[in-house]
């Protein structure tokens, strides 16, 4: 099959995937986003002939609008620009997980410092704050104080980008010092693995341990229904476990639910998978390979019944 | 093997390296971004960009 890779840096995870890709005998077309100008109807001559495009950019902007172009050219791609869409966004996709009744942080958005730190007194500290697009646990802060808070929002309204001023603020959860990350195509698990580390931010980015992890069936069920509140596709999914029930009620009187013990605080699209590969023994990148042949097979599929 | 844009070391490329790859230089430290590869260029990489991640 032809398979269109979108990416802007070839990291690890896309050197597994093309090898992987590239081993079964498919016919790899790797397309810089960076090099190509989308015209609203014709597709860029390089996207003639895909099966399948799967979207590893690792600029959040540049994804959302590549796998725009390409549904609307009506190439098949992975993720959805709907799942990209949401899964790009923290408040799109908090949305998306309360409003599928996934348990996920008690969260509050507001638009101005004096709203922002209504809710940070609300919440209590510790609380989190973070910014609405982002990764590998940069600009997160975890407010201790009514004075950190303040110098934080005053930067953040100062300095900051527009987005900046979209103020998103979260219980802290007491996590017993480790996190998990699912890698999940279309909510069916591959692998899962802990990320543990003395620093409250355990992402792998920021240099947390990593080990496999054994998922029970409470996080398998979860996994599937935060994917499916995304729209499905490749996707990490992050849990935390509570150690005990939270009893913070926040000033519009959410509860937290969180009766199984878990909390999902994130799907993440463009999933990085390098170090949970080291961590199971799970061959990951041909798991992905064989997900993406069954969407392509899909894809060429539904274009002969058309 | 090819050279860096910034200091004129000389870089060893891995044989599986891609374009598009980031490669550090050894003798100044600069990311290097592999921009062709036959025969192979480098140039500086990117800097990190806010929505940068997965």
């Amino acid at each position: 099959m032809q398979i269109g890779l979108l990416y802007s840096r070839i990291r690890k995870d896309e050197k597994l995937l093309l090898s992987e890709l590239r081993e079964r005998g498919h016919d790899v077309v790797k397309i810089d986003v960076r090099d190509q100008q989308f015209g609203l109807t014709e597709a860029p001559e390089v996207f003639a002939e895909l099966d399948l495009v799967v979207d590893r950019c690792l600029a959040t902007s540049r994804s959302i609008y590549a796998t725009r172009f390409c549904e609307a050219y009506g190439i098949p791609v992975v993720n959805s620009p709907e799942t990209a869409q949401i899964c790009a966004d923290k408040v799109q996709n908090s949305l998306a997980l309360a409003g599928a009744g996934v348990p996920t942080p008690a969260t509050e958005v507001s638009f101005t410092k004096e709203s922002a730190m209504e809710s940070i007194e609300n919440f209590g500290y510790p609380c989190v704050l973070k910014p609405v697009v982002g990764s590998w646990g940069r600009l997160m802060a975890k407010i201790d104080s009514r004075s950190a808070a303040e110098a934080i929002l005053e930067h953040k309204a100062t300095l900051g980008h527009y987005e900046h001023k979209v103020f998103y603020v979260q219980e802290f959860v007491d996590k017993p010092g480790r996190d998990i990350r699912v890698v999940a195509t279309d909510g069916e698990p591959i692998a899962a693995m802990v990320r543990s580390s003395d620093h409250w931010l355990t992402n792998a980015a920021k240099g947390a341990e990593t080990a496999e992890f054994e998922l029970d069936a409470e996080a398998e069920k979860l996994v599937q229904q935060a994917s499916d509140a995304v729209g499905g596709g490749l996707l990490g999914i992050d849990l935390m476990e509570s150690e005990a029930r939270s009893a913070s009620e926040t000033s519009s009187g959410d509860t937290p639910q969180d009766a199984t013990g878990y909390t999902v605080h994130e799907v993440n699209h463009t999933v990085e998978f390098k170090a949970l590969n080291e961590a199971t023994d799970v061959d990951v990148p041909a798991e992905v390979v064989d997900w993406l042949e069954a969407k392509a097979a899909d894809g060429v599929k539904q274009e002969v019944v058309a | 093997m090819t050279e860096c844009v910034e200091c004129g070391a000389e870089v060893t490329l891995h044989e599986d390296s891609e374009v598009g790859e980031i490669v550090d230089c050894t003798t100044c430290g600069a990311e290097l971004e592999l921009v062709e590869q036959t025969p192979p260029v480098l140039d500086r990489a990117p800097e990190l960009e806010e929505d940068w991640g997965e």
